[in-house]
């Protein structure tokens, strides 16, 4: 009995250093046991209540624990005792309310000011307006006129096993959101369908996105990198592969991505007339359908019956182009499947359609584009 | 009052009206949930075993996260500490049966075409639900497979069952106790089972008015939940945590109670603090009642509400930590043996006070924006849910067993079971706080490759776990056909309380005249 | 058994309970939030139509507002606002203009859903005319100029110099038949 008693103590202590262990050498992303001190103010203040709490927390487990233990040991009827019969004791009962009532007025206050920094909203240098849709996120510079999509790069392929898994699995978008170093960002978050949750670790910014709701949080840090972080409030089956990236970069090379992101927006209009030709249209179509489509209807374009619908020998694959441009551009309502219009540019809706309608043993065999996306859209 | 069972099986186990036999029926019900939502965690962990997605697809997936949820919250914990309940309460305090005998078989017999709706539309066109046991508009609303209709009416039932079988239990404990048993005198398990049936009287009709409002929203254009009509998604999070709250305490409350009538046993020694503990109970199933937004620290609350609930949640540790140190202290000077069910109740102070100490971390609103809907979480609820109210009812079963069948369990084996189930729980529960502190979010059905490594160990504890249930089965099972037959009414040394005057194992009728207290 | 009726009595009394939360929960609570939310200004909820009443204008200060403009879900309409933001003094009456056109092919329903960050400046920011008071009507392929009147509290707390507000726009042209006879 004793060697259990023994067994036990020391099973838990070893797991219990293995937790603090983190706290110690948080090393690399793999072996890292503890909450990241992360980059900024708010990240920093969540940290350091957090290792209040649990040092505040071994303390009182190891007393209370400790006792515990020595009574197994010590009050054991094989060691002949015999059990007393008292069953109050009004002084104990008043000191074991008021101790903790005591502590926990104690932790109030830091865990006060800790809260009152993440809410320090105000004076922003930098807006921008995050966005969750299923399952991507939309960033948009508000007053910059620039605005895009950022969504999941690893392919399908690799998440089932198809491929080996890259380096940064689930880690990598198309497009991250880039930062300068220095300033003050305000994020104002809000959702497309259902609710997701914008979170960067190393910035302490979670922050659940509503539609028809707005939230704020804010970031300010001094180091230049990149941060990964995650959707965290379920939003359908894609929800674990919206990862969000975020890159601070000097304040200088910030300005120049900036610039070079307004041209691109303003230079963008000019190459929708190129003609294009059908392996052209192919290549890039397989390219965007891998990343926005087959999450749902497969990379085989068979779809999940009952869940997501086929797109092979689909009617309105094998219809008119007119139609399938029509459901990529306004969505279904109440569906998964949201408006594209805004997420994809004419070229590369043009490219997905011309993809799905050439595909899988689908060969109507047309070509569709960019320019029958821009006339579609302006027609309706 | 003489008769016995009907010698019918169909007759006697359909048209019971019997506590025991109710009793026995709601427990093997919920073993049964217990091992359909532990398979829906093994389907869970074996693809979360490696990063990737190899077996089942992310729509399964989150449908099995779902159900496996409801399942174990409706299905396997809440009707185990019913059956409880029922078999336990009338010999508690002395009563022949429960209050309302017919409406007991009701609130049995509808719970498993609940499930039984609620698990068919898995193998419905769409699906089974796949919003999470939580179902927040409007995932579960506007974007909801038409299956969620069904669900909503599984719910439905559940709750009617839950009021059903709480009113019960309330008229039973106020109006059948026998002549001397005064509140202050009742068991502490009693005690805990009439606030946990004020708490469901109060709360599951609040769940009940919110899968109501979705289904109006869905069915009949109206927009509780939805934005775009006036309405707000963040109100369904209000309303689903004011029911979600207290039901927290539902499900941990009973299992308060049987800790609390196993450790004076096996102590020898009478409980430590009796009126502090029933006063304990209440504050914490008032505090219930005004914590609920903490559930929803990144929703975006104005700073003065975040603040309230946060102090409000960490006050919740008060009571709780009397209850634990009123435990140890009833400990303290006895003459302690560690039968299974005082390993399995030592282990529940034990793993439920860590719970309680991440719980008191989740509180900290400023921590909890790290914290939030990760796998810190999940470790901390399921070390409350399953440290607490699983292992108690592990206790409770091999506790009374004894005096149910008359029959006693393999001592040995139970041992066996405590220390790989203990171990396994572990194994699986502990990396989750690592896995969420570093930044996994929960209900994910793929992960980045750096937190594989403690994914597949939680992954072997879980089918380690997994595996000691069917333990636990086989013993039981065993127990109750071949165990060694025991006739002495007092089965454990230091047991105190009226069901241990009755001979064992326990006539089909007891207390048909009421004992007297003195 | 004596006691049914008293187990009756109890029975009745505590369904009673139960029905009367089922109550509560639908036809209290929602009203109760959404009280709560405009006192509070949870989700940065703006109150309805407000008339001026005389106020001082507090040339001391200026505030930015800025404006954001969302499309929900399914809505394909070109919608923005006509200037990214304006500073106003405390208690000067502003008058600024969201662009809208319905860019498809078939008559449409919109309704905008205000919101005000941050929180606190929400109960200060008073809207005396807002599209968003109503639902609009756009037919295809026309566009309109929707405006927004609004008055800056002079009571605005101080630590406030930004105030943003967003407009998310919802199609409701499947539903506008059922406002009428909305429950809620």
């Amino acid at each position: 009995m004793l060697k259990r008693a023994k067994a036990l103590f020391l099973g838990l202590l070893s797991l219990a250093s293995l937790l603090f262990a983190g706290g110690v050498s948080a090393e690399s992303a793999t072996r890292q046991l503890n909450m990241p001190q992360g980059v900024t103010e708010v990240s920093q203040a969540a940290y350091d209540i957090h290792m209040i709490m649990i040092w505040i927390c071994t303390v009182i487990g190891v007393l209370v624990f400790g006792f515990m233990f020595y009574i197994m040991y010590a009050h054991r009827k094989s060691r002949g005792v015999t059990a007393e019969h008292f069953h109050e004791n009004l002084l104990v009962e008043v000191l074991w309310t008021v101790i903790p009532a005591l502590i926990l007025i104690v932790m109030a206050v830091p865990a006060t000011t800790a809260l009152l920094k993440v809410y320090d909203t105000e004076n922003p240098d930098i807006d921008i307006k995050v966005t969750g849709y299923q399952w991507k996120w939309q960033y948009e510079y508000i007053g910059e006129g620039v605005k895009f999509m950022s969504e999941l790069r690893t392919s399908q392929d690799e998440i089932y096993g198809r491929e080996p898994k890259g380096e940064h699995y689930l880690r990598e978008v198309t497009q991250p959101l880039v930062i300068p170093t220095n300033k003050k960002v305000r994020f104002l978050i809000t959702g497309n369908d259902v609710i997701h949750s914008w979170w960067v670790p190393d910035f302490g910014v979670k922050r659940d996105a509503v539609p028809g709701l707005f939230t704020a949080a804010w970031a300010k840090t001094d180091q230049p990198g990149t941060y990964v972080g995650e959707c965290t409030e379920l939003c359908g089956s894609g929800h674990a592969f919206m990862p969000v990236v975020v890159e601070v970069k000097e304040e200088a090379e910030y300005d120049a991505w900036l610039a070079g992101k307004k041209e691109e927006a303003a230079g963008y209009a000019s190459t929708i007339g190129k003609q294009w030709t059908f392996d052209e249209l192919m290549v890039k179509g397989e390219e965007v359908y891998g990343r926005s489509c087959a999450g749902c209807h497969q990379t085989n374009g068979e779809g999940i019956p009952g869940v997501f619908p086929a797109l092979k020998d689909s009617p309105i694959a094998l219809g008119p182009p007119a139609g399938h441009i029509g459901i990529l551009i306004n969505g279904v309502a109440g569906t998964s499947m949201q408006s594209f219009a805004e997420q994809l540019s004419e070229v590369e809706i043009a490219a997905v359609v011309h993809y799905e309608r050439n595909a899988w043993g689908n060969d109507v065999g047309d070509i569709v584009q960019p320019i029958d996306v821009l006339n579609f859209k302006q027609s309706q | 009052m003489a008769h016995g069972p009907s010698q019918n099986f169909f007759s006697r186990w359909l048209f019971s009206t019997n506590h025991k036999d109710i009793g026995t029926l709601y427990l093997w019900f919920s073993f049964a949930m217990f091992l359909l939502g532990g398979a829906f965690a093994m389907v869970i962990r074996a693809e979360l075993f490696q990063p990737g997605m190899q077996l089942i697809k992310p729509e399964f997936f989150v449908q099995m996260t779902t159900m496996h949820g409801l399942v174990m919250v409706f299905g396997a914990i809440m009707p185990a500490f019913v059956g409880l309940a029922n078999w336990m309460i009338p010999m508690m305090i002395g009563a022949p049966d429960m209050a309302l005998p017919r409406m007991n078989n009701l609130s049995f017999w509808i719970l498993p075409f609940a499930f039984a709706i609620l698990t068919s539309t898995l193998f419905m066109e769409g699906g089974g639900p796949n919003f999470g046991w939580t179902f927040y508009a409007p995932l579960s609303t506007t974007y909801a497979p038409d299956t969620v209709n069904y669900f909503i009416f599984g719910v439905h039932i559940m709750g009617a069952s839950s009021i059903m079988g709480s009113i019960n239990i309330i008229a039973t404990v106020m109006n059948m106790r026998a002549p001397g048993m005064t509140y202050m005198k009742m068991p502490m398990f009693v005690w805990t089972w009439v606030i946990t049936a004020f708490l469901l009287v109060a709360v599951m009709p609040v769940l009940a008015g919110a899968v109501t409002m979705m289904l109006m929203d869905i069915n009949f254009g109206t927009s509780f939940f939805d934005a775009a009509g006036g309405g707000d998604p963040v109100l369904f999070q209000h309303v689903f945590w004011f029911f979600g709250h207290p039901e927290v305490y539902i499900i941990i409350l009973p299992a308060f109670g049987v800790v609390s009538q196993i450790i004076p046993t096996f102590s020898r020694k009478p409980l430590f603090g009796y009126s502090s503990m029933v006063y304990a109970t209440a504050s914490i199933a008032f505090l219930s009642f005004i914590v609920w937004a903490h559930h929803m620290f990144t929703v975006g609350m104005p700073i003065a509400g975040e603040l309230y609930f946060m102090y409000a949640t960490m006050l919740i540790a008060v009571p709780t930590g009397v209850k634990v140190f009123n435990w140890i202290t009833t400990m303290y000077k006895g003459a302690l043996t560690f039968e299974t069910p005082m390993l399995f109740s030592i282990a529940f102070v034990i793993l439920f006070t860590f719970g309680g100490f991440t719980g008191m971390m989740l509180s900290i609103a400023a921590a909890d924006t790290q914290y939030h809907d990760t796998y810190f979480v999940v470790a901390h609820f399921h070390y409350v849910m399953v440290a607490g109210a699983v292992f108690s009812g592990t206790a409770a079963v091999y506790y009374w067993l004894p005096k149910w069948c008359g029959r006693m369990y393999d001592e040995t084996m139970g041992k066996v079971q405590f220390w790989i189930a203990f171990i396994a729980f572990n194994i699986t529960f502990m990396p989750q706080h690592f896995l969420g502190l570093a930044g996994m979010p929960r209900r994910y059905s793929d992960y980045g490759l750096q937190f594989a490594d403690w994914n597949m160990v939680s992954s072997i504890g879980a089918f380690l776990y997994g595996g000691a249930q069917l333990l636990f089965l086989y013993n039981v099972i065993r127990t109750i056909g071949w165990g060694k037959p025991i006739s002495d009414p007092q089965v454990w040394e230091g047991a105190q309380g009226l069901e241990w005057t009755l001979p064992t194992p326990a006539p089909f009728h007891t207390f048909s005249t009421p004992p007297v207290i003195k | 058994m004596s006691g049914t009726s008293t187990h009756r009595n109890l029975l009745i009394k505590l369904l009673m309970g139960a029905v009367a939360m089922f109550a509560f929960a639908i036809f209290v609570l929602p009203p109760l939030y959404d009280l709560f939310c405009e006192v509070t200004g949870i989700g940065g909820k703006t109150g309805g139509a407000y008339t001026a009443s005389e106020i001082t204008i507090d040339t001391s200060r200026n505030v930015e507002v800025q404006f954001v403009a969302t499309n929900n879900a399914t809505m394909p309409w070109d919608f923005y606002p006509t200037e990214h933001k304006v500073f106003v003094h405390p208690g000067e009456s502003r008058e600024i203009t969201f662009f809208a056109r319905n860019k498809t092919g078939r008559d449409m329903v919109a309704q905008a859903i205000p919101n005000v960050l941050p929180n606190n400046a929400a109960d200060y920011f008073h809207k005396t005319e807002c599209f968003c008071f109503n639902n609009q009507p756009l037919a295809a392929g026309e566009q309109a100029e929707l405006a927004v009147v609004f008055v800056l509290d002079p009571d605005l707390p101080i630590s406030v110099n930004t105030v943003t507000l967003s407009y998310t726009l919802f199609d409701i042209t499947d539903r506008v038949p059922m406002q009428v006879s909305q429950i809620q």
